[in-house]
């Protein structure tokens, strides 16, 4: 749990979201966010009405908009409502879930409504991010999110061949999952056979790090819509529990990948996982949890995170990948909405972990829905110099007793 | 609301029109170590800071993920930060919610803004318009405040003499506030006097450029006594939102300060401001919206600004003894420099500028054109 005892307990009740693409010209921003607003209201039959406060976020410089919640009133319905505004750049989806589980629970509110989005179509991207580094010291450097450090961090642990490998086996096992999300932007109908071929072929972007392996720029929009136990009971058929979430950042320095296996650098993935796992008493995240979302901005980081955010050691990480666990009907099902790598609106791409996960738990899922029972879930933010942001979702309120103990590590 | 959040300590760097000596990281350590050396608080993971609640712009410091330059002078190396992307005010409401939730005990609460760092600050705030329609139009803060302040003027009787009262006011108030941005002390012919920059603001009706940065530390109310023995509470907070079209509003109206005024007081128990609020800071950027606000919040009467000003309403509701935003706060850190007076003021800390006998205040931010997005809120002892 958090320092004290939750206020009160909060529910996701209403989900929404655009179609993600990578232009969306027949919309501008409110438009499109609109659409986001409306799904989510109608989803939890609800009208503005019933809002209590909206929380905004996006990357100001993507789109160079100032302060971007005053136009986007138009769409995020905010005239005459409370309206703040979160941001922690690619995290900040998952800021903006986190503020809202915050701002419910403090009784302030009792419904309010987290609205992401991006429209990278009218910005530069990579020249947005790169615009993140200190102009004296960094910026020359930076090439915005694309970096081949990983690869070679991979390469140099588990050899060439099969590091490379098991990074285009998680891209396309995202490729499949896509396939099935009709909200996804992207899915090539990739096949497991072409694996060896794209190793070769895909061009590369920075060091080992090849372009199908990176995460597109999309235009998107999500609303998610949070409220109180009182009203969560009243007002939903199958609401999702927030549990726990927590935020780790890092400094900004040129050496957080890190470059040498003699000298670790201290991962915010593994530190912010160890102290969500500690608080909440859960031994074995592999097995607890039911599925992941995970803010997953290229296939080599992501098969490189599941070893911190499951707290794996040495190549369990990599088997997972190889034995495909991590796909739909898998042993932990990875993303099962395709992921960042299929779907990208920076400001709105970490909601939508969150609201992939909801959509999970509910069963709301479609095509893309685990054919197993799923009672925990985990959803992760990434951003920034290595930030890490986590929010665990839960179907039952009393999730302790809920489960019967036996793979709850809460018996200690 | 329940439970009470404090605030156990405050500090400021000097607002000055440029700090070229120091990056604004510089100008944030400062304000660290003194809330460090004020309150002896921690990081440790258990018991001390574990989420830091910043204010800053990517705009302004013309520079994505503004928060990304600040994680290390604000401590957030391994520890949670969030951005608080609006105007400053709200941050302090955030920083609340996130105590009153149960998820944090203490939280830091930092800002900063180097507005000398811009070419125009009107470049920026043009930005705040959509593409289409109003940006090519010229539309920024200054010339949408000029549209408002007309129809305002018209509506409450407010005259050119009466803003050069209000601008005489704020400088010599502001003279007895050490941090305050040193300003010439002028008198009411001068401000007549001074270019017109969008009729009916005056040059010297609007706030000058101005660099500062501030911290804060909040604290839930069971272990207040840890860090301070002195807390100054933060009892009730509000926001509204107006719509975006300048056609689409009565422009001096004051519809999102009434509804966020509201709903703070009924937060906070607030029967009748005047009577039960001794001390008031209100974020006015530009002259002509002191009156306004003290409109909007309910001390003066509806469409009786005028009257307010020759009546001395300003004095006798201790309205910005600290010159208020007027006299120089960065345009989107006015609302955590009012918070930090009204805490100075309910310590008795406020030196030359110290009234007597407050008990409750009140701080206002606003951004936003025209006052678009409004927000409050209550302090108490």
């Amino acid at each position: 749990m958090a320092h004290r005892k939750k206020n009160r307990n909060v529910g996701i009740i209403g989900i929404g979201q655009t179609k993600h693409s990578s232009h969306r010209e027949d919309v501008n921003q409110p438009e499109m966010i609109h659409e986001a607003v409306s799904a989510a209201l109608t989803d939890a039959n609800l009208t503005m009405k019933d809002i209590d406060c909206i929380v905004h976020g996006n990357m100001e410089l993507f789109e160079m908009v100032h302060q971007p919640d005053l136009w986007h009133t138009l769409g995020t319905g905010a005239y005459g409502k409370e309206c703040i505004r979160i941001t922690t750049g690619g995290t900040v989806g998952m800021t903006i879930a986190c503020a809202s589980d915050n701002l419910v629970a403090s009784g302030l509110y009792d419904i309010v409504m987290a609205v992401g989005f991006e429209k990278l179509q009218e910005g530069h991207t990579t020249g947005g991010i790169t615009n993140m580094a200190d102009p004296l010291w960094f910026r020359n450097l930076q090439t915005g999110a694309l970096t081949g450090s990983k690869a070679y961090e991979l390469i140099s642990e588990f050899g060439e061949e099969r590091a490379k490998r098991a990074s285009m086996m998680y891209r396309i096992i995202m490729d499949k999952h896509a396939g099935l999300n009709q909200y996804a932007h992207r899915s090539f109908g990739l096949e497991f056979e072409q694996l060896d071929d794209l190793i070769k072929s895909s061009p590369k972007l920075v060091g080992d790090l090849k372009l199908i392996e990176m995460c597109s720029q999309s235009d998107g929009a999500c609303a998610v819509i949070f409220a109180c136990e009182k009203k969560t009971k009243e007002l939903s058929r199958h609401p999702v529990w927030i549990r726990d979430h927590i935020t780790v950042h890092k400094e900004e320095v040129f050496q957080i990948f890190g470059y040498h296996k003699d000298y670790p650098v201290l991962q915010s993935h593994r530190f912010a996982a160890d102290q969500l796992y500690k608080r909440n008493n859960i031994d074995k995240p592999l097995e607890y949890f039911d599925v992941f979302e995970m803010y997953d901005p290229a296939s080599w980081w992501a098969v490189d995170w599941l070893r911190d955010f499951f707290q794996l050691r040495g190549d369990e990480h990599i088997m997972l990948v190889e034995e495909k666990e991590i796909m739909i009907d898998g042993k932990m099902p990875i993303n099962p909405s395709g992921g960042v790598i299929g779907s990208n609106p920076i400001g709105a791409t970490a909601l939508i972990r969150v609201a992939e996960a909801a959509l999970q738990i509910r069963g709301d899922a479609g095509k893309h829905q685990i054919p197993k029972p799923v009672k925990h879930a985990l959803a992760s933010g990434f951003g920034g110099t290595m930030w890490t942001v986590l929010m665990m979702l839960e179907k039952e309120l009393n999730w302790q007793e809920a489960d019967n103990g036996g793979i709850l590590g809460n018996q200690r | 609301m329940g439970k009470r959040v404090a605030i156990c300590a405050v500090a400021q760097v000097k607002n000055v029109p440029a700090y070229r000596q120091m990056r604004f990281q510089n100008m944030l350590l400062e304000c660290f170590e003194s809330i460090m050396e004020q309150t002896k608080v921690t990081f440790d993971l258990d018991k001390g800071i574990r989420n830091i609640v910043t204010c800053s712009d990517d705009v302004f410091d013309a520079r994505t993920i503004s928060n990304n330059g600040v994680t290390d002078v604000v401590g957030a190396h391994f520890r949670g930060e969030e951005k608080m992307a609006q105007e400053s005010i709200n941050g302090l409401g955030y920083a609340m919610a996130s105590i009153l939730s149960g998820h944090d005990d203490v939280i830091l609460f930092m800002g900063h803004c180097k507005e000398s760092q811009t070419e125009s600050r009107r470049m920026c705030t043009n930005l705040a318009f959509d593409p289409f329609y109003c940006r090519p139009l010229g539309m920024d803060f200054q010339n949408v405040d000029a549209l408002q302040a007309r129809a305002y003027m018209e509506k409450s009787k407010v005259t050119d003499e009466h803003l050069a009262t209000i601008v005489v006011r704020s400088r010599k108030n502001a003279s007895r506030d050490p941090f305050a941005r040193e300003n010439r002390l002028v008198d009411e012919k001068e401000v007549m006097n001074s270019p017109m920059l969008a009729d009916p603001i005056r040059q010297l009706h609007y706030y000058p450029v101005t660099d500062w940065a501030y911290g804060m530390l909040l604290c839930c109310e069971e272990r207040v006594k840890e860090f301070t023995a002195n807390p100054v509470w933060i009892t009730g907070y509000g926001s509204c939102m107006d719509s975006y079209f300048i056609g689409d509003k009565d422009l001096a109206s004051n519809f999102s300060l009434k509804n966020a005024a509201q709903r703070t007081f009924a937060r906070a128990g607030i029967r009748d401001p005047r009577k039960d609020i001794q001390l008031f800071e209100l974020c006015d950027h530009a002259a002509y919206q002191l009156p306004l606000w003290a409109e909007g919040i309910g001390i003066a009467d509806e469409s009786k600004g005028g009257a307010w000003i020759d009546e001395g309403g300003p004095d006798s509701y201790n309205v910005n003894l600290s010159g208020g935003q007027l006299n120089g706060n960065p345009l989107l850190l006015g609302g955590a420099a009012r918070a930090i007076e009204c805490f100075l003021q309910l310590r008795g800390e406020a030196g030359k500028r110290q009234v007597k006998g407050a008990k409750r205040a009140l701080a206002h931010g606003t951004y936003g054109a025209a006052g678009q997005h409004q927000a409050v809120v209550i302090m108490e002892i």
